[in-house]
Parts: structure tokens; C-alpha cells; sequence
């Protein structure tokens, strides 16, 4: 299913900037070493975000069961005659899984800003 | 109960259904038309059509049911359900829509260049896809049982009958739209009787649940092994999200990566705001309806609360929006995953003998037969466990291949066979043991009834191991592919050449 590519035709831009972004697109495309470091990059800051959240999520939500077996005070607390677990798991986890969500996006979309600076500026 | 009202209440739900599948009809001409809805749909109609598509019987009925039976441990499901979307947008949210793929199948495709990657990637959704359609058909047999006394049976029969009508003749189009409107009914069903239950529950003198029961209901963690039940759930819904073949198929909906990921955040924000009411449900149903944990029917609790907490048309009333919500779950769920199976049955396993629009629809019959057949002959397993069962599946598979496809080039096509034979093998055969009845005691029982927390590292490290034995087969263009996952659309790079709708 996978074909050989079609041969590709640019235009050429007189505009010196536009015309080094053609450039580093040209090293992705050929798949130069440096094509290949700068996607590699990209990737390596989406994976280490993504390693970021999903270590939170552990340390929070993940940490929860054996907070409740160990700590018998988080297991056995009420807050406004609400025990503490089922609060914690009835409500407020998303929120959290939310907050997460949102500054996953955020930050995202600033690493392929990043992503694009690089492209320009090399 | 008065059946008058049920009745009404089913009837106007697949009513309202049809109709709004109907505007999808004449927009629908083309195969890829049929499959994706052509890709115009915007992230806040996309987020609630995900989110009416995934809310099931097992969110609807089934959480409300644990909450009753289990207490506050069965509140790991709804949270699961939601946390998967979590991961699914760090892992794998923009990079499948830009990879341009309809199915899991298309992905495995795409990523590893291999026809046979491809047939064990289909084979898998649809084994996941029946798995999970089955307590769809089940949960709908329970909900006409409850309101009208009508065999079990019966149910399975209606949602396969209006699923076929909505699926047949208006595809994809129309169910998004049909999905969204879901969402926002199955929300309100659920939402309106919490109003008069907690009238009644004040004008009660607040009767606190500590009254009727004891305190293991309250507490965490009960039972034999409740530390490794309860990790192996979390594994199993917070990674099988991203495997379920209804889901994926949406993402393709987006206009692109970063719309992906604002629709995925969408959805978290949706399904935490429905989740919150199941909960208060399953309370309303230990101080009210305490009985139904001795009969065993824990699972109709949402359905028979009205008649145990109202009386007369208020009862009715309660009674005949939640039975229209419980069906609406029925029929949204059960529609997006028709689609997505009858779609991988048509495209790759009836491919050569029928084509186009004419196999879709042959796989649409074939697809809920079968459930049906399946759903009368076994049952007894609790909605939201069946539904879990799934995910346990979708962990073993389709975790490993998407998460090692999208972020390590190193990802082979023997590897990523052997892996998914391996985790599919594992946890399908738990599965089937548990829905064949089997309940053993001691660690053995455990390991089988929740088998994603051995399941799912086997398949991942099973996929590393055979990929690094075998790295002279590594796909030719992978370096291309991954530019094509993880490059923004509007940079002008080479993504390769593969594109789905030519395929087809």
C-alpha cells in the first residue's frame, strides 16, 4: 500500500526566510542526519510531556489504593461528613484528570511551536 | 410500574434516533463518506459525539449497580473510563488522527507496512468489538424486563433491529450527529430524577447510609486481594481506552492533530460531569433499594429506584426518562461499534468476495447476529464487568502496538505480531473462562478475573523483545511515517504516500 513517492515540484520563493524553512523541510524529506535529529526532537520533548502527565497520574490517582492501605487516616477521614475516599474518587479525581488534560494541550502545542522555531531559524 | 410509560419512553428514544439518523441519509453517497462523516465535524459536536458514543449501558446502568453492590471500590470504573482519555490524549490523540488512519487496522498498516499485522490488528477489533457489544444487548434486555416485564431477549432484539436501521442506511454522518444529541440526552435522563430523588430524600429526614449497612460498603480496598483486583482494573480501563475500536475511529473526525487533542480534552471534561451522578445513584439505591443486593439485580438499581423512592405519576415519570436513557446508551454505543467492526469485517475479511457499500452492509448483518446469538446465550456477568473485560483485551493489544508504533521507530512487524498474538491470546482466554462462569478462588481466580495487571506488561515486553531480535525488518519508510505522526500539518514536509480512502 505504501508507494513510491510521486517526484515532488517546488516553487522557489525570492523571501530569504521562507526560503530556509525549505531548506530544513528538504533535510526531513531527504532524511538527513540533521532531518532526522530535528523530527527526533520534536518527539523526544512529546514523549517526556507525555511521561510527565503519566507520572503524575501515577503518583496521584495510581497512589491512591495504597495510600488507603497503609495510611488508615486517609481511608477512615470525613470531610464535611463525607468520607474522605469516596470523595476523592466520587468527585474530585476530574477535576484533576481535567487540570491534566489541559496543560498536556498547552504545553503540546508549544513543543511543535518550538518544533517550527527551529525549522525557521536553522 | 406502569408499562404504558416504558413503552412510550423506548419508543420515542429509537424514534428520536431514526429521525435524526435520517438527515445523515442523503448526505452519505460515498464509501468514505459512509465510514468517517468526510472530516468535518467541529471539536465540541466531536467531544459529546465521543462521549454519547462511549457513556454505555455499563455507564448508565452498570456503574450505579457496582457502586450499590461493591461501594466505594467500584468508583475505580467511572474514574478508569475517564483516565483512559487522559492517556490516550499523551500518547496517542494527535499522532493517529495525522496518521491518517480509519481503524487500528489502517494504523497497523501504515506503521508497519505488513498485510499480516494488518489481519491480526482486524481480528482483534472485532473480538474486542463483539466483547463489548455483548453487555450492550444484555443491559438492553435488562432495562425492557425491568419496565415491561418483557423477556430478556426482547431487548437485544429491538437495540440489533434500530442499530441495523441507523447503521444501514445513513453510516457515519449521521451517527455523529446522532452521538452528540446522545450525549446531552443520556446526561439529562440522568440528571432530572436526582432532583425529585433528593427532594423525596430531605422531605425523608436525610436517612444516612450508615443506617442501613456496614462499614466495608464505606471503606476501601475489601475483599481477597483487593490491592491487585484494584491495580489490575486501573491498568486494564486506564490503558484500554485507546484500544477500543469505536474510539479510534472518531479521531478521524477531527480537521487535525491539535483539533484531536481539544476534542479529547473535550471529552475528559464531559465524562467527568456525567460520572459524577452514577455515584449518587448507587447510594440513593444501598439506603433505598437494599434489596436488590440480596436478589442479585444490582444492576437495574437505576431503573427501579423510582418506583422504591416515588409514588404514582412522579414514579412513572422517573421511571420512564431513565428506561429513555438507558436505551439511548444502548443504541449510541451499540451503533459506533457496529460501524467500526462491520467496517473491518468488509474491508478485510470479506475483501475479494463483496465490495463498497454492498459488504458494509453484509457485515453489518453478520456483525449483529452474531452478538445477538452471543447475548442469549450467556449472561449473569454484571454489565460494567463485561464492559471491563473488554478494556482488559483492548490493554493487551492495541496499548502495546500504539504506544510503541507512534514513539519507537524500533517497532517491527514480527514484533508487533508476536505481541498482540501474545496479549490478545492471554487475556481473550481469561476473558472467555470468565464469561463461561468460571470463579476460582486464591490468587488463580484473581489472576483470571482481572488479568490486565500480567496481560498487558507480557504483550508490551513480548513486542520489545521479538522487534530487537529482528531489526533487519523494520518497515522502509518508519522514519518517514514518524514524521507523519508527529509533524504539525500546516509544516510542508514529505508524510509519505499512504492514504486510506485509496486503499479501499
Amino acid at each position: 500500500m505504501i508507494d513510491e513517492p510521486p517526484a515532488r515540484v517546488r516553487i522557489q520563493h525570492q523571501d530569504k526566510a521562507r526560503r530556509t524553512r525549505l531548506d530544513m523541510t528538504d533535510e526531513i524529506d531527504s532524511q538527513t542526519a540533521l532531518g532526522e535529529a530535528l523530527v527526533d526532537s520534536l518527539i523526544r520533548a512529546q514523549f517526556r510531556l507525555a511521561i510527565v502527565i503519566v507520572l503524575i497520574v501515577a503518583l496521584t490517582l495510581g497512589a491512591l489504593p495504597m495510600a488507603f492501605r497503609f495510611v488508615p487516616s486517609v481511608a477512615e477521614a470525613h470531610i464535611a461528613g463525607i468520607p474522605l475516599p469516596w470523595l476523592l474518587l466520587g468527585f474530585l479525581a476530574y477535576p484533576l484528570l481535567l487540570v491534566l488534560g489541559w496543560y498536556f494541550v498547552v504545553h503540546a502545542e508549544r513543543n511543535e511551536a518550538t518544533f517550527i522555531d527551529l525549522l525557521d531559524q536553522s | 410500574m406502569n408499562v404504558a410509560a416504558g413503552v412510550t419512553a423506548v419508543v420515542a428514544v429509537s424514534l428520536a434516533t431514526l429521525v435524526i439518523g435520517a438527515f445523515g441519509l442523503r448526505v452519505s453517497r460515498t464509501t468514505s463518506d459512509f465510514y468517517v462523516a468526510s472530516r468535518s465535524v467541529r471539536p465540541l459536536v466531536n467531544a459529546s459525539a465521543i462521549s454519547g458514543e462511549y457513556l454505555s449501558a455499563a455507564s448508565f446502568l452498570g456503574v450505579a449497580g457496582l457502586v450499590l453492590a461493591h461501594g466505594v471500590d467500584a468508583l475505580w470504573f467511572p474514574v478508569g473510563w475517564t483516565a483512559g482519555y487522559l492517556i490516550l490524549l499523551v500518547f496517542v490523540a494527535a499522532p493517529l488522527r495525522r496518521s491518517g488512519a480509519y481503524t487500528l487496522a489502517d494504523f497497523a498498516q501504515l506503521r508497519l507496512e505488513s498485510r499480516s499485522a494488518r489481519l491480526v490488528a482486524s481480528s482483534l477489533v472485532v473480538v474486542i468489538g463483539v466483547l463489548y457489544l455483548l453487555p450492550q444487548f444484555q443491559g438492553a434486555g435488562l432495562t425492557l424486563r425491568t419496565l415491561v416485564g418483557a423477556p430478556t431477549w426482547v431487548g437485544g432484539a429491538v437495540v440489533a433491529l434500530v442499530v441495523s436501521t441507523i447503521v444501514l442506511s445513513g453510516g457515519m454522518r449521521s451517527i455523529t450527529i446522532v452521538q452528540a444529541f446522545q450525549y446531552w440526552l443520556k446526561f439529562t435522563m440522568l440528571l432530572l430524577p436526582i432532583f425529585l430523588f433528593l427532594h423525596h430524600w430531605r422531605g425523608d429526614g436525610s436517612p444516612h447510609v450508615s443506617h442501613v449497612h456496614l462499614s466495608d460498603w464505606v471503606e476501601p480496598l475489601n475483599g481477597p486481594h483487593a490491592m491487585y483486583l484494584t491495580y489490575s482494573l486501573i491498568l486494564a480501563t486506564f490503558l484500554g481506552t485507546m484500544g477500543l475500536p469505536h474510539v479510534v475511529v472518531r479521531f478521524y473526525t477531527n480537521t487535525d492533530g491539535r483539533a484531536a487533542r481539544r476534542t479529547t480534552l473535550g471529552v475528559l471534561g464531559l465524562l467527568g460531569l456525567f460520572y459524577l451522578l452514577p455515584t449518587l445513584y448507587g447510594v440513593l439505591g444501598r439506603i433505598y433499594a437494599y434489596d436488590l443486593v440480596r436478589t442479585g439485580r444490582t444492576d437495574s438499581v437505576v431503573l427501579a429506584l423510582p418506583a422504591s423512592m416515588l409514588h404514582g405519576a412522579t414514579a412513572d415519570l422517573g421511571a420512564a426518562l431513565l428506561g429513555a436513557g438507558a436505551f439511548a446508551a444502548f443504541l449510541s454505543t451499540s451503533s459506533g461499534l457496529v460501524v467500526s467492526i462491520a467496517g473491518v469485517i468488509s474491508q478485510d475479511l470479506l475483501a475479494g468476495r463483496v465490495i463498497g457499500v454492498r459488504a458494509f452492509r453484509w457485515a453489518t448483518g453478520l456483525a449483529v447476529a452474531v452478538t445477538l446469538v452471543l447475548a442469549v446465550a450467556t449472561s449473569g456477568l454484571p454489565v460494567a464487568r463485561a464492559v471491563e473485560l473488554a478494556f482488559a483485551v483492548a490493554a493487551s493489544t492495541f496499548f502495546p502496538l500504539l504506544l510503541l508504533g507512534i514513539w519507537w521507530k524500533g517497532l517491527t512487524p514480527p514484533g508487533a505480531i508476536a505481541g498482540l498474538v501474545v496479549g490478545g491470546g492471554l487475556s481473550a482466554s481469561a476473558v472467555i473462562a470468565t464469561l463461561a462462569g468460571y470463579t476460582g478462588t486464591g490468587w488463580g481466580g484473581a489472576l483470571i478475573a482481572q488479568p490486565a495487571a500480567w496481560t498487558v506488561p507480557a504483550a508490551l515486553l513480548t513486542m520489545i523483545a521479538v522487534s530487537l531480535a529482528t531489526p533487519r525488518q523494520r518497515p522502509p519508510n518508519v522514519v518517514r511515517t514518524m514524521v507523519r505522526l508527529h509533524a504539525p500539518e500546516h509544516v510542508d514536509v514529505d508524510r509519505g504516500s499512504y492514504d486510506p480512502e485509496s486503499s479501499r
